[in-house]
């Protein structure tokens, strides 16, 4: 470390939650070295990806991109996309809205704010999608709605458990009753899933919020959250506007929602993988070898 | 009439509310209270009463109208107990046959403390994934804002009506203009390109069918019940998979 590792002091992370603008602040650039929010040890990148950007003095969770959160909990760290042709458009005319996606996909790499695919973890066989929170803070818009619920079906359609990582910082209010709608819409996905005996793992990571945590986030079997995520359905900017009052601290964490009874576990990042794969394993879902061969790919895309 | 006037008048003071509803339109309305688990919340009344003899179980949001009932009502902002009581309400018309008759009218679910605390977006999660595979037939009328999430709360429906200056939208045209625009005052663009007001929900099929208002006089409320009935009388002929299947499907094709 023979430099001068202050240049790469870190802006302070700044959830926006609705307001998707603000939104890209808190993600780690790719710089040598990264303080971390919570215990300000300066980290090198490289040990930090390592580490399933966690830091390992203090276990703070950096954010993670929809993507990197796939192969992260994928053997190999491969997993085959799903969906990726579903992409948003201004169906409302919505102003400044195409250059927001426009915006979105190039700070993100993605094409929406959700990304799914078809994984193996662990040797077990399963459909999972991740949200993005550079793409307009993990709001769910038509495209986004749909790529989920498709996600579901097509997990229903093959007998595949989903494991699902929410992030959502509000509404796609450019699609405006479209956005709310896809609230119904992936719910009758998890149902339709669910009635076929098959196992939904949702993950909530930070921030899950709105629309997206009053809808699917919330109807898994079993409801994970990572270490210190806020977790509500109003933002804390809104509560805080209603109430006229500061909210106590710890108030909608991951933390709170455990003593509440509204999470099954927190679990930590670097564990994530072992567990998901020990879940199941106890819902009896059949390694993806004993069942078929990995050859079938060609039906996906 | 733009979109914002109808904006105001969908929140307009001596509106009929959903218990006015309720009166006109159905005989013997037995209010039935709670939710088993916590409590029994205001906004969101629920019972069993009779349209043209047939037993229905009504929901309604109630933004009362009086500032005493206002207060008492929460302003129609349900709390997550408000939402299990309407499921346990739904899943007992289920139960016996009866069809479900919801009235929308909420600027939202609750933003406070003790609303968070007690799961609101569990609660308002579980109800929409449970009215999207209820065996009896339900039908959800927006009578004044339909608020978000918190109204999709009890209006995951065979069919959803809205009377002609109700609205229906993601997030109110205030809310959106501020964080937008960080700019209250363009609220009214908000509103416009929202597309919130009965026709642009008609055309997005967000609504399947818009509801003249004749000034809520009597032959409006004459006529909605008979609507409401020979609409109950086609959907219950269907079976239970059939009725579900086309429920899924309404939503599903929403793009
Ligand atoms: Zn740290």
């Amino acid at each position: 470390m023979g430099f001068d590792l202050r240049k790469f002091f870190f802006r302070k992370p700044n959830i926006a939650l609705e307001g998707q603008e603000d939104g890209n602040s808190a993600f780690v650039p790719e710089q040598a070295a990264i303080k971390c929010d919570k215990c300000k040890t300066l980290i090198l990148s490289d040990d930090l990806t390592a580490n399933g950007k966690v830091c390992a003095k203090c276990g703070h969770h950096f954010k993670m991109g929809a993507r990197e959160r796939l192969k992260y909990i994928s053997d190999e760290g491969e997993f085959t996309e799903l969906f990726a042709d579903v992409v948003g458009e201004n169906r409302l005319g919505f102003p400044e809205y195409e250059d927001k996606l426009a915006k979105a996909r190039e700070s993100s790499g993605e094409s929406e704010a959700v990304v799914c695919g078809e994984i193996k973890i662990g040797g077990y066989k399963a459909v999972a999608f991740a949200m993005d929170a550079k793409f307009m803070m993990g709001s769910m818009g038509g495209a986004a709605g749909e790529r989920i619920t498709r996600a579901f079906e097509y997990a229903a359609e093959k007998g595949l458990p989903v494991i699902g990582f929410a992030l959502s910082g509000g509404a796609r209010m450019q699609e405006g009753i479209i956005s709310l709608m896809q609230m119904a819409k992936t719910s009758g996905a998890v149902l339709k899933h669910g009635e076929k005996g098959l196992l939904y793992v949702s993950v909530l990571t930070d921030p899950t919020t709105g629309g997206v945590s009053a809808s699917f986030a919330f109807e898994a079997d079993i409801i994970l959250a990572e270490p210190d995520a806020l977790i509500g359905f109003a933002g804390p900017r809104v509560i805080e506007q209603t109430i006229r009052q500061k909210l106590p601290a710890g108030f909608q964490r991951a933390e709170f929602l455990l003593q509440k009874g509204f999470l099954d576990a927190i679990v930590d990042r670097r564990r994530l993988k072992e567990t998901l794969v020990d879940i199941l394993k106890k819902h009896g879902v059949e390694k993806s070898e004993s069942a078929q061969p990995a050859t079938d790919t060609e039906e996906l895309a | 009439m733009t979109a914002y006037e109808i904006v105001m008048k969908s929140r307009e003071k001596g509106r009929p509310t959903a218990l006015k509803y309720i009166e006109k339109i159905t005989e013997n309305f037995f209010e039935l209270h709670g939710d088993r688990k916590f409590g029994d919340d205001k906004s969101i009344v629920g019972g069993i009463a009779e349209i043209n003899g047939r037993p229905v179980t009504v929901i309604g949001i109630e933004k009362g109208e009086t500032t005493n009932e206002k207060v008492y009502r929460n302003f129609g902002q349900p709390r997550p107990e408000g939402y299990r009581k309407a499921l346990r309400l739904m899943k007992q018309a289920e139960k016996f046959r009866r069809p479900v008759l919801c009235f929308v009218d909420t600027p939202g679910a609750y933003p406070g403390i003790d609303a968070e605390e007690r799961g609101q977006a569990e609660a308002i999660a579980v109800s929409i994934r449970d009215m999207m595979g209820l065996k009896t037939p339900i039908l959800a009328v927006v009578i004044g804002e339909g608020g978000s999430g918190g109204a999709l709360g009890i209006a995951v429906a065979d069919e959803v009506w809205i009377t002609e200056t109700a609205t229906y939208s993601v997030i109110s045209p205030e809310a959106c203009a501020s964080i937008l625009w960080k700019n209250k005052d363009k609220a009214k663009d908000a509103a416009q390109h929202l597309k919130l007001t009965a026709a642009d929900l008609k055309e997005l099929k967000a609504v399947d069918r818009v509801i003249a208002e004749e000034d809520f006089g009597d032959e409006f409320f004459e006529k909605l019940k008979n609507d409401i009935s020979s609409f109950f009388d086609g959907k219950s002929k269907l079976d239970a998979d059939e009725l579900t299947k086309q429920r899924y499907d309404r939503f599903r094709n929403i793009k």
